[in-house]
């Protein structure tokens, strides 16, 4: 097994180990922090596919992670309150079965993804730094001023939603889902990495010109990667809406985009694990700096500027090393 | 004579106050290597760059098969056969070489946009993209990263990737560039037996090269073609004299 | 609809244009001098603004609070300039943004920690306070109009400061040729420390100013920047011209919009679903439009070619 494969088994044994521990030692607090730390990594992995892999730097991923969370609070609330989403042309109900809401979750950030890439990938650059990170802040005014589901306030739901088979009101049933969605996330991603979808994407990021002389589309490729991205994000915003049975327009705010791609930069951009790592470390700094100090983020910021002005490729990079040529 | 593989017909392009190319009409013919010289900023570069789609000329038409690709781009001329060469190297410096000659291999057999099933698995692709390695001699590295290659390596990987696009024609770029003698006589021996797999537009400022390769040598100065003919009618051309030479005719 | 509501309207939306001009005119001069992109202009937005309040509510005086914004943006400017942001000159947008999101949350968090959580009010001064009865019998509020005064006056000045002194000269140089101005002698990392501290002076200024008409709080900076991103999509990155005829199309297109869609729904949907789904779509105006000139023009307005 390569370095790189070591840490990645080690991060999954400690995914599973903390909370089994926790679980047995009844610390639900614990197994909680270890669902927030896993439903940040599948966020982390759809930012991961569209930074690292794609090279797009997007600061606008707190809208797919914030539509995931309402698609998750409209239907769940509809369903509480047994009034139909639409009566026209037919009668749609909500719904509180997380599989039917993450399938409407991702659809519609994909949707949005999908939008927000054909629009912001003309440009390149700081241009789409900017662009990326103006509509997620539209997104975040459009819910604060949107009044049918509780404008600033937001939207609470009153009892998590339904898994068939499982009861997802015990900690560690929830986690359970969670984990397993965040192994398919990484399968996936993992996947993509290999794939001939893939290869091109990488090179793209690299040497644009190259790919379009060998007869591919570097747009074609990044807005498919955008929108993957976006679906995965989305994804795990239902997961964390769900988590804490309430979303609001935080979720869309520009802060979340900054520490998903912060996690992601700390852990290791284009590392399959980075964002596992990152979203851990986040969770451990939060906890122990929050428990420190009110004013924690200050350490937050100074350990960021050190890792970006000092200590490049993340953790992974540190434990792991540079990447193994595979032939 | 037939009709060309490649032609481009009366090509204007100017930038600002610059003209960078005036009514330019050149061919290739099945078979042929047809060399485009001048001296620097003659508009080399920017004719190469409207033949392969990065530059829309602003007037005049770009040919490929006896097809109008002028309103394409880049990407939709290479599927339509057309293999490009950088002056400098471009490639996936972070990717091995065999990543680098698949990439060039996938458009041509399957779809390169396929999300699942692994880009190095062994099949047709691979075959292509190993075969393009070996013909220059590049098999032996094909696991090592780009980035490790040497100079003269890369030159090489460059040929192999277009050459994995199985094209029906290569307009290079001054594969020479920055190639000792042996390299450059190397690739030299290796363009010529090419020409017959598909036909080379060759941009080159290494003369020796030209003469010993060029079917036909087109000559660019001040973004005009003032010659075309073998390389002896274009020697004894009075114009050309004049322009590298400043003798009076 | 009065005409003169939409008077008033119009006047303010001139006067968020111009206050969103001072913010994207600093980070349009450092990103087309040093190819530099700053998360944390909106911090020293933040920092004018707090600095301004606490000046004014120690001697009462306005104008010495400006000053003091002024100055103390711009030195906080140079400050983290020479600290942190001369290291992100060469290196790519990546680490540069975020370098400067991690500025954002050392100065959030670090004025919470100087100034608590609970909002600052800096006061309009009497002499600027009440309205005014413009031409035609528009009734406006003085302090508005000179904020539309001042931002006027300082885009003139910026204009006379690049095209007639030497300061302007080398950033105009700055922004083709690097190498070359270096070459001639010109010391480039001085000229980079002031650039950074004109912009963040710029910003502190729009920060005190506005200050007085809405609450300074840890925050107030960051909605600002992305308004002022728009504005620099819009306008083409690096084009001081392009800023100008940005902030003012955003500010005019953001508070027209907040008047119309509302009266247009109004027609259609009846007054209480009307306000809502007005407001909703208002508040999305400036993003589309944004888009719009995406469509239209990739690189803005006044951007250029390459």
């Amino acid at each position: 097994m390569s370095r790189e494969g070591a840490v990645n088994a080690a991060i999954v044994a400690l995914l599973l180990v903390v909370p089994v521990g926790a679980w047995l030692a009844d610390e639900p607090f614990i197994v909680t922090l270890a669902t927030r730390a896993v439903i940040l990594a599948l966020a982390g992995v759809g930012l991961n596919i569209a930074l690292g892999l794609g090279g797009m730097i997007s600061l606008g991923h707190a809208a797919f992670f914030g539509i995931g969370g309402y698609a998750m609070g409209i239907l769940a609330s509809h369903a509480q309150s047994y009034e139909p989403l639409f009566n026209w042309p037919m009668t749609i109900g909500g719904t509180q079965s997380m599989p039917l809401i993450w399938l409407v979750a991702m659809s519609v950030s994909g949707l949005a993804a999908l939008m927000v890439g054909a629009l912001s990938l003309r440009t390149t650059g700081a241009y789409f730094i900017m662009i990326t990170l103006a509509f997620g802040q539209m997104f975040y005014y459009f819910a604060v001023s949107w009044p049918a589901y509780g404008g600033d306030d937001g939207l609470s739901i009153y009892v998590r939603n339904g898994f068939p088979g499982l009861n997802t009101l015990v900690p560690v049933q929830f986690l359970a889902i969670c984990l397993m969605l965040l192994m398919l996330g990484l399968g996936f991603a993992a996947m993509l990495a290999r794939s001939p979808f893939g290869l091109a994407l990488d090179a793209a990021r690299q040497a644009p010109e190259r790919v379009e002389t060998v007869g591919m589309r570097p747009y074609r490729l990044r807005l498919m990667a955008f929108v993957i991205s976006g679906v995965i994000t989305g994804l795990a915003g239902a997961l964390y809406a769900d988590l804490n049975r309430f979303v609001s327009p935080v979720m869309f705010s520009w802060q979340t985009s900054g520490e998903i791609m912060v996690f992601v930069i700390l852990g290791g951009a284009g590392r399959l694990f980075g964002p596992v790592a990152g979203a851990m470390l986040f969770i451990l700094l939060e906890h122990v700096l929050g428990g420190v100090s009110e004013f924690w983020h200050v350490y937050l910021g100074l350990l960021l500027l050190i890792v970006v002005l000092f200590a490049r490729g993340g953790i992974i990079g540190l434990l792991a090393g540079r990447q193994v040529a595979h032939g | 004579m037939a009709e060309p593989v490649l032609a481009t017909r009366g090509i204007c392009k100017s930038f600002g106050a610059v003209t960078a190319c005036k009514d330019v009409s050149i061919d290739l013919q099945a078979g042929e290597i047809h060399a485009l010289i001048g001296p620097n900023g003659a508009g080399k570069s920017t004719l190469i760059r409207q033949i392969a789609g990065g530059l829309r000329p602003d007037a005049g038409r770009v040919i490929l098969q006896g097809r109008d690709v002028t309103a394409l781009g880049t990407a939709a001329r290479a599927r339509r056969g057309l293999a490009r060469t950088f002056q400098v190297s471009t490639l996936a410096m972070e990717d091995t070489v065999l990543q680098n000659a698949v990439l060039g291999a996938m458009r041509a057999c399957g779809n390169p946009y396929r999300v699942f099933g692994r880009a190095l698995a062994a099949g047709e692709v691979r075959d292509r993209a190993e075969a393009a390695l070996a013909r220059v001699g590049l098999q032996g590295v094909a696991a090592r990263w780009a980035s490790e290659l040497s100079h003269g390596q890369r030159r090489q990987l460059e040929v192999a990737v277009a050459l994995a696009l199985a094209p029906r024609v290569f307009v290079m770029d001054e594969p020479m560039a920055g190639l000792g003698g042996a390299g450059s006589r190397a690739l030299t021996g290796f363009l010529d037996g090419l020409r017959e797999e598909a036909p080379i537009l060759l941009v080159e400022h290494d003369m020796d090269a030209v003469f010993a390769l060029a079917d036909r040598v087109s000559v660019l100065v001040y973004g005009s073609v003032i010659a075309t003919g073998t390389v002896d009618e274009v020697r004894r051309d009075p114009q050309v004299r004049r322009a590298y030479l400043g003798e009076e005719a | 609809m009065s005409m003169l509501l939409l008077a008033e309207q119009i006047l303010n939306g001139l006067q968020l244009g111009v206050m969103l001009f001072l913010m994207a005119a600093g980070l349009t001069l450092v990103f087309g001098v040093m190819g530099l992109i700053n998360l944390a202009h909106g911090s020293l937005y933040m920092v004018g603004a707090f600095v301004a309040a606490a000046v004014a509510g120690a001697t009462g005086s306005f104008v010495l609070a400006l000053a003091a914004a002024l100055a103390a943006s711009a030195a906080a400017g140079a400050l983290v300039e020479v600290l942190v942001i001369r290291r992100l000159y060469g290196r790519d947008h990546l680490d540069q943004v975020l370098a400067t999101f991690a500025l954002i949350l050392i100065f959030s968090e670090g004025t919470r920690w100087a100034f608590g959580s609970f909002p600052l009010y800096l006061d309009i001064p009497g002499w600027l306070a009440g309205p005014v009865t413009l031409p035609g019998g528009i009734r406006y509020p003085l302090y508005r109009l000179a904020l539309i005064g001042v931002g006027l006056l300082v885009a003139l000045g910026l204009y006379l400061l690049i095209s007639h002194t030497r300061l302007g000269v080398r950033i105009r140089a700055g922004e083709s040729d690097r190498e070359m101005i270096a070459a001639l002698g010109v010391d480039i990392s001085r000229l980079y420390t002031m650039v950074f501290a004109l912009g963040a002076g710029l910003a502190g200024l729009a920060g005190a100013l506005v200050g007085a008409i809405q609450s300074v709080q840890v925050g107030m900076g960051e909605p600002v920047l992305i308004l002022a991103f728009v504005v620099i999509v819009i306008g083409g990155i690096g084009s001081v011209r392009g800023a100008l005829a940005g902030a003012l199309l955003v500010g005019l297109t953001d508070t027209l919009g907040g008047l119309f869609l509302p009266w247009v729904f109004g027609h259609y949907l009846g007054p209480s679903a009307a306000a809502g789904a007005g407001s909703a779509l208002a508040s999305m105006l400036i993003y589309v439009l944004m888009a719009g000139v995406l469509i239209w023009r990739p690189r803005g307005l006044f951007g250029g070619a390459a």
